[in-house]
C-alpha cells in the first residue's frame, strides 16, 4: 500500500531532474510557469510597464543622435552622430549652465547638510517627551508641501510689499528685489530649502542617535563631562558612520538639481545664475520643440548624475563595511 | 541619563529656547499669511498686519471657491490624487509577491531589470515623446499609470512580503489556495501599515505633483492645483479680473495678496489637516526607506 504512491512521485520527480539537465532553460522555464500561472500573471503587467515605461524611453535615447522630426520618428530620422553635443558644448551658454548646475547642488549641499545634524543633536537632549515631539511634528511639516506653494510664500514674504522687505525699511534699508536681482537667488534657494528639509533630513539621524549605548552616556556623566561635551565626545562621534554615508549620497546628487523649485523660482532676468541644465532642457525641448538637442543636453546630465552615484554608492558600501566590521 | 547642576540646566534654557526659535520660523511664514488672507484688503495694502488679523473677513475664500477655474483643478488633484494612489498600491502588490516568493524562475532577472530603472532614465524628452506616441498627452493616465512602475515602492513591499513567515503560505497553499488568495487574503492584511505608509506618500505625492502635469497637460480643465497655483501666485494672472479693474488701486492690491493667500491655503488645506493623525505613518516612511538605502 505504501509503495505504489511513492514509487511513481520518485520516478517523476527523476524525469523532472533529467529534463532540466538536458532539456535546457527554456523547457524548465516553460515547467515553471505552468506550476505557477498566477504568479506570472501577477508579474506580468509590472513587467510590461517598466519596459514600456522605462526601457523605450531608454531606446529613444538614439534622438539624441538623430535629427530627429515628428513625421519622419525615430526610424528615418537622419543620423547626426556627436553633432548636438558638440554644438551644445561650443555654445557659451553650455558652460554658464553647467557652472549654475554645480554651483546651486554645491551651495545646497555645504549650506543645507548639517543643520538637520544640529537639530537631532539638540532634539536628542531635549528631555521633555511632549516638547520634543512637537518640536518633531512642526519640523517635518514642510516636506510635505507642495514645492509651488513655498516658492509662493517665499515670493509673498520678499515681495516689495512682503514682509521682508517692510522690515528693511523699518531698520533704514531699500527695497531689494530678491526675484529679479541675480544676487539673491541662490541664497533664496539654498534658505528655503534647507526651511523645508531641515526637519524630515533629521529623522535618520534621530533614529542613529537612539542607537548609541546609554552607558558611554552614563561613563562620561560619572566622569564629570558636561552636556555639551557629551554631545559634542559622545553623540557626534555615535552617528559619524551615519553621516558619511548621507553625506556622500547627498554630494551624488550635485548633478541632478531638481527642476521644479529653480524653474518656478526663475525668470528671463535672472537667467544667468538660475539657469540650469534641468531648465534648459525643457526649455528647448518641451517648449522650443529642438527634442534632440534637448535629449542630448539630457543625455549627458543623466551620465554624470549615474556616474558620481556609482562612486558615491560604491564608496557609501565601503564605509558601511568599514563601520560595521 | 539625567544630571542636575547649574552647567545642566543652562544647557537645557539654550537647548529649549533654540529649538523653539526654530519650530517658530517653520510655523511663523504659515501663521502671517494665513492672517493676509482673512484680513480686509486695505489693511494688508497698509501694511497693518502683523501678528493677527485685521478687518477680519472671508471674502478672500468665498471668491476662492466661486471661482471655476479652482474648482476644476481642486477636482483634478482629487481625482488624480485618488486613482494615481490607486495604481500605485495596486502595481506594488502585484509586482512585489511574485517577486518576493522563492518560487519564480525569472525573479533574478526581473529584479534587475527593475533596478537598473532607478539609476538612469532615458530622461525626459524621450519619455514625453513616447507619451505622445502612445496618445497619452493631456489625459488623466499619463499623471497615474507610469508613476506606478516605480521600482523603489515595489522594493519596499517586497521586502516587508519576503519578512512575513513563509510557512503561513504554505500552509494555506496546502488547504489549496491559490497564488491570489494568499495575496489577498493573507498578505495584504498582514502588510497594512507598510501599505499605509506607502499609500501616504503616493497620495502626498500626487497631490503635491508639478512636473508631470507641467509637462504632460496642455488644457485648463485638465490642470490640478498646482499648475493653477503658479498661474495665481507667480505669473498672478487668474484673478486680476474685471470685478477689481475699477476698484481702488490700494482695495484692489490688498485684495490680490489676500485672494493668493487664501489660494495657497485652500490647496494645503488637506494636508495640513491630515497631517497632525497621519504623521507617525510619514515617520515610519522615512525610516523604512533607510533601512534598505
Amino acid at each position: 500500500m505504501n509503495r505504489l504512491p511513492t514509487l511513481p512521485a520518485s520516478a517523476h520527480r527523476e524525469r523532472i531532474d533529467k529534463d532540466a539537465a538536458s532539456g535546457g532553460a527554456i523547457r524548465r522555464l516553460i515547467d515553471n510557469i505552468r506550476h505557477n500561472p498566477h504568479l506570472y500573471l501577477m508579474v506580468l503587467p509590472g513587467v510590461l510597464g517598466f519596459l514600456l515605461f522605462h526601457y523605450v524611453p531608454m531606446y529613444g535615447i538614439v534622438i539624441a543622435f538623430q535629427d530627429y522630426d515628428l513625421i519622419s520618428g525615430f526610424w528615418h530620422s537622419d543620423w547626426v552622430g556627436m553633432e548636438h553635443l558638440v554644438s551644445f558644448f561650443n555654445d557659451p551658454t553650455a558652460w554658464r549652465i553647467i557652472r549654475n548646475t554645480l554651483l546651486l547642488g554645491f551651495y545646497s549641499l555645504l549650506f543645507g547638510f548639517w543643520p538637520p545634524i544640529v537639530l537631532a543633536l539638540l532634539l536628542n537632549e531635549a528631555s521633555r517627551a511632549w516638547f520634543k515631539k512637537i518640536v518633531q511634528s512642526v519640523s517635518y511639516l514642510p516636506h510635505f508641501i507642495a514645492v509651488v506653494i513655498v516658492v509662493g510664500m517665499l515670493m509673498q514674504l520678499t515681495s516689495e510689499n512682503g514682509l521682508i522687505n517692510l522690515l528693511l525699511n523699518k531698520l533704514g534699508f531699500d527695497n531689494v528685489h530678491f526675484f529679479t536681482d541675480p544676487s539673491y537667488f541662490r541664497t533664496m534657494y539654498v534658505i528655503s530649502d534647507v526651511w523645508q528639509s531641515i526637519g524630515w533630513n533629521s529623522i535618520l539621524f534621530l533614529a542613529a542617535l537612539t542607537g548609541i549605548d546609554p552607558e558611554l552616556y552614563e561613563a562620561s556623566y560619572m566622569d564629570g563631562a558636561s552636556r555639551f561635551r557629551r554631545m559634542l565626545h559622545i553623540s557626534l562621534p555615535g552617528i559619524m558612520p551615519t553621516i558619511s554615508i548621507v553625506l556622500i549620497l547627498s554630494a551624488s546628487h550635485i548633478v541632478s538639481v531638481g527642476f521644479e523649485k529653480v524653474y518656478l523660482m526663475q525668470n528671463p532676468a535672472i537667467y544667468e545664475v538660475a539657469d540650469i541644465l534641468a531648465t534648459y532642457v525643457y526649455r528647448r525641448g518641451i517648449v522650443g520643440g529642438d527634442f534632440s538637442f534637448a535629449a542630448a543636453v539630457g543625455l549627458m546630465n543623466n551620465i554624470a548624475a549615474l556616474l558620481i552615484l556609482w562612486v558615491a554608492n560604491r564608496t557609501a558600501s565601503r564605509l558601511r563595511q568599514e563601520s560595521f566590521w | 541619563m539625567k544630571s542636575y547642576g547649574f552647567g545642566s540646566r543652562s544647557f537645557d534654557v539654550f537647548n529649549y529656547i533654540a529649538l523653539t526659535l526654530l519650530g517658530l520660523a517653520i510655523l511663523f511664514p504659515f501663521y502671517y499669511l494665513l492672517n493676509l488672507s482673512v484680513s480686509g484688503p486695505i489693511a494688508v495694502s497698509n501694511h497693518e498686519v502683523y501678528l493677527w488679523p485685521v478687518d477680519f473677513n472671508v471674502e478672500s475664500y468665498k471668491r476662492v471657491f466661486a471661482e471655476p477655474l479652482i474648482l476644476s483643478a481642486y477636482w483634478n488633484s482629487i481625482r488624480y490624487t485618488v486613482v494615481g494612489t490607486f495604481f500605485v498600491m495596486v502595481v506594488g502588490c502585484l509586482t512585489a509577491y511574485p517577486l518576493s516568493t522563492k518560487r519564480l524562475l525569472l525573479q533574478r532577472p526581473i529584479v534587475i531589470m527593475m533596478t537598473f530603472t532607478m539609476f538612469f532614465s532615458g530622461g525626459l524628452i524621450p519619455s514625453f515623446l513616447l507619451m505622445k506616441g502612445l496618445g497619452l498627452l493631456n489625459t488623466i493616465w499619463v499623471l497615474v499609470v507610469p508613476g506606478a512602475f516605480t521600482f523603489w515602492n515595489i522594493l519596499l513591499l517586497r521586502t516587508n512580503f519576503q519578512s512575513l513567515p513563509e510557512e503561513l503560505f504554505e500552509a494555506a497553499r496546502i488547504d489549496g489556495a491559490n497564488d491570489w488568495h494568499v495575496l489577498l487574503r493573507i498578505v495584504v492584511p498582514l502588510s497594512k501599515p507598510i501599505l499605509a505608509t506607502i499609500a501616504l506618500f503616493a497620495a502626498v505625492g500626487q497631490w503635491n505633483a508639478f512636473f508631470g502635469p507641467l509637462i504632460f497637460l496642455n488644457s485648463d480643465d485638465m490642470y490640478p492645483l498646482t499648475i493653477l497655483l503658479r498661474r495665481v501666485l507667480i505669473t498672478q494672472e487668474v484673478f486680476d479680473d474685471a470685478a477689481l479693474a475699477t476698484a481702488d488701486p490700494r482695495y484692489r492690491l490688498g485684495a490680490n495678496i489676500s485672494i493668493q493667500m487664501a489660494t495657497i491655503f485652500v490647496t494645503v488645506g488637506p494636508i495640513l489637516l491630515l497631517y497632525p493623525f497621519l504623521q507617525r505613518y510619514f515617520v515610519k516612511g522615512a525610516l523604512v526607506g533607510s533601512v534598505k538605502g
